[in-house]
């Protein structure tokens, strides 16, 4: 695999605040990375930077193995602004067709890229008059100009209802297997736990954890809680053969313990209806290692 | 490159076309010409000079005001209104160069004020030649008032650009335009009037003032076409000023600043951080 995207030991400081301190990271061809963080953990200014709009303080960055914000890396990269906005007084046909000049592609693509997004029956009216969602398409459709070999997308589903979201991550999957690196920000982690291939965390402006969801799962070590629907009358007896159990009939143990609290509860299967392993959710993996440094 | 200058041209026009603008500059240059027209036919026949003649010396006081005002009214929400939208930062990471895009931008708005002037002599040169058979002796001072006009609007169409992303708020740069016009096109020639009564004939009105005169794109312009054109008796002001400066010596600031505020405007767009 070769690396499109990587960042290594990046500093950046706005008049005194730290937005981003000593992060290292790397996307390959093919990718989809996911960068999930809370409000103002430094998502956008990572974006910024890559994309040559902003300068870092310190650090190495190499885009398609050019500097960001060169040509070469311009020519390679396509963005997605959070809140993706356009002159009102134009309509999507124009504006679509303006960015595929821009990058010296025939504007009779346009058509085609708004369909793509399905955008297509309102291609000849104002943005002004588009809703949220349908601005947003607009954004997505011009990071499909060309062919990128990366993709930096800040928020691209914000806006968007789920039907769409569930055809922009098709569109991703297809430009991923077309071997573009892809690197998305997101505050809706269930998605991104369904359609990416890695997590970087970003807390306060650091790197808190960067794996697969199984990679983080482990390191986060979060118990696991298993809850039992007791046969009838037999929950005071349940709850006094296993220690641990609650009154809920929930029982929680760490990852280690799985297998043998499995094996007492699996013991006492004629006092016990049903049962439900719960294994930690997306959100708390997230909020662990988004709270463990900042907030 | 020249794709990408053309591609931002064409998305301008279309931006101006949608906002009123090409309507806007083109009704207000027709309407000030024909009012100035209609009252040139009254001073004809006493200065011996040809009905057009005497309609482009009026116009060249008329377009040394209005020129730069639609001008910078064309180009001050330029950067700081895309700043303002937050469109930059996406138009910012595609290829090309900034210039690129001012260049673009320019080649719109001059086209559009190229399209208005035209329009605006031209009506005022019909109603001159349908009343004066010997009006088309003008027609040569009409041409030369019209491609000077051009160079003067793209001044100030730079100039407007480089306040934008000074500014970076529409609003701020909106003042400032109108600073820049007020200076330049108004208070500029009254402080040079005061200086003159204080120096009274001394080094400045001999050394200083022709130099001060010519620094200034608009009374460069005025200076031109008055010293070029055979109307210069119809003129007030510094019609006596202009017979002697040569005509190279305001034609090349006329030249010189469109090319120097482009420089400006590219310097300061720039510097501006999305
Ligand atoms: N232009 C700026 N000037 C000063 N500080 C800034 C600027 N832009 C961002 N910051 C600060 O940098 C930090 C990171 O901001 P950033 O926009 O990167 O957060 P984010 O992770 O994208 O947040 P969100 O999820 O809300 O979009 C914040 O503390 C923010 O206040
Ligand atoms: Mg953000």
């Amino acid at each position: 695999m070769t690396t499109t995207l990587t960042i290594s030991a990046l500093t950046k400081t706005y008049d005194g605040v730290r937005a981003l301190s000593d992060v290292s990271l790397h996307v390959a061809a093919g990718e989809r990375v996911a960068l999930l963080g809370h409000n103002g953990a430094g998502k956008s200014t990572l974006m910024k930077i890559i994309l040559g709009l902003i300068a870092a303080d310190t650090g190495d960055i190499s885009v398609c193995g050019a500097a960001p914000g060169s040509m070469a890396a311009r020519g390679a990269v396509a963005y997605l602004p959070e809140n993706a906005a356009f002159h009102p007084a134009l309509t999507g046909m124009e504006q679509i067709s303006h960015y595929l000049r821009l990058r010296g592609e025939p504007a009779s693509k346009a058509m085609g890229l708004l369909d793509r997004v399905g955008l297509g029956h309102a291609a000849k009216r104002r943005i002004g008059t588009y809703s949220k969602g349908m601005r947003q398409r607009v954004g997505l459709a011009q990071t499909l100009i060309g062919a990128p070999r990366l993709l930096v997308l800040d928020e691209p589903t914000s806006g968007l209802d789920p039907v769409s979201r569930r055809d922009f991550y098709t569109l991703l999957d297809g430009l991923a297997s077309d071997g573009a690196a892809i690197l998305l920000s997101s505050h809706a982690l269930t998605e991104v736990e369904a359609r990416t291939d890695r997590l970087l965390i970003l807390s306060g402006g650091k790197m808190v954890a960067q794996g697969t969801l199984g990679d983080l799962r482990r390191e986060a070590a979060l118990p696991v809680v298993m809850q039992l629907t007791a046969r009838n009358g037999f929950a005071p007896d349940l709850m006094a053969a296993l220690p641990g159990l609650g009154q809920d009939l929930r029982i929680s143990c760490c990852q280690a313990d799985k297998l043998p609290t499995l094996a007492r509860i699996a013991a006492l299967e004629a006092k016990i209806a049903d049962l439900d392993v719960m294994p930690p959710s997306l959100e708390d993996i997230y909020s662990h290692f988004s709270r463990r440094d900042g907030q | 490159m020249i794709d990408r200058i053309l591609a931002t041209a064409i998305t301008e026009a279309h931006i101006a076309r949608r906002n009123r603008w090409v309507a806007i500059a083109v009704l207000l240059m027709v309407v000030f010409s024909l009012v100035l027209a209609a009252a040139g036919s009254a001073a004809t026949g006493a200065l011996g000079a040809d009905r057009l003649s005497v309609v482009v010396a009026s116009l060249t006081s008329l377009s040394v005001y209005l020129v730069p005002l639609v001008a910078l009214l064309m180009s001050f929400d330029a950067v700081a209104g895309e700043v303002e939208r937050g469109t930059l930062p996406l138009l910012l990471t595609y290829p090309g160069a900034r210039w690129e895009i001012l260049l673009g931008k320019l080649l719109a708005h001059l086209g559009i004020l190229a399209l208005a002037i035209v329009a605006g002599y031209g009506a005022a040169a019909v109603a001159a030649i349908a009343t004066d058979p010997r009006a088309a002796a003008g027609l040569p001072a009409l041409w030369r008032l019209t491609w000077t006009s051009v160079l003067l609007g793209a001044t100030f169409l730079c100039a407007g650009y480089a306040l934008s992303s000074l500014a970076r708020r529409p609003s701020g740069a909106a003042g400032l335009a109108i600073g820049l016009w007020l200076g330049l096109v108004v208070l500029y020639d009254l402080g040079l009037l005061a200086a003159i009564v204080a120096d009274d004939g001394g080094v400045f009105t001999t050394r200083f003032f022709p130099l001060a005169l010519l620094a200034n794109p608009a009374d460069a312009f005025r200076l031109f076409n008055l010293a070029a054109s055979e109307a210069t008796a119809a003129a007030a002001g510094v019609g006596g000023a202009a017979a002697s400066i040569p005509l190279w010596q305001s034609l090349s600031p006329l030249l010189a600043w469109p090319v120097a505020a482009l420089a400006l405007a590219a310097l300061a767009f720039r510097r501006v951080v999305p």
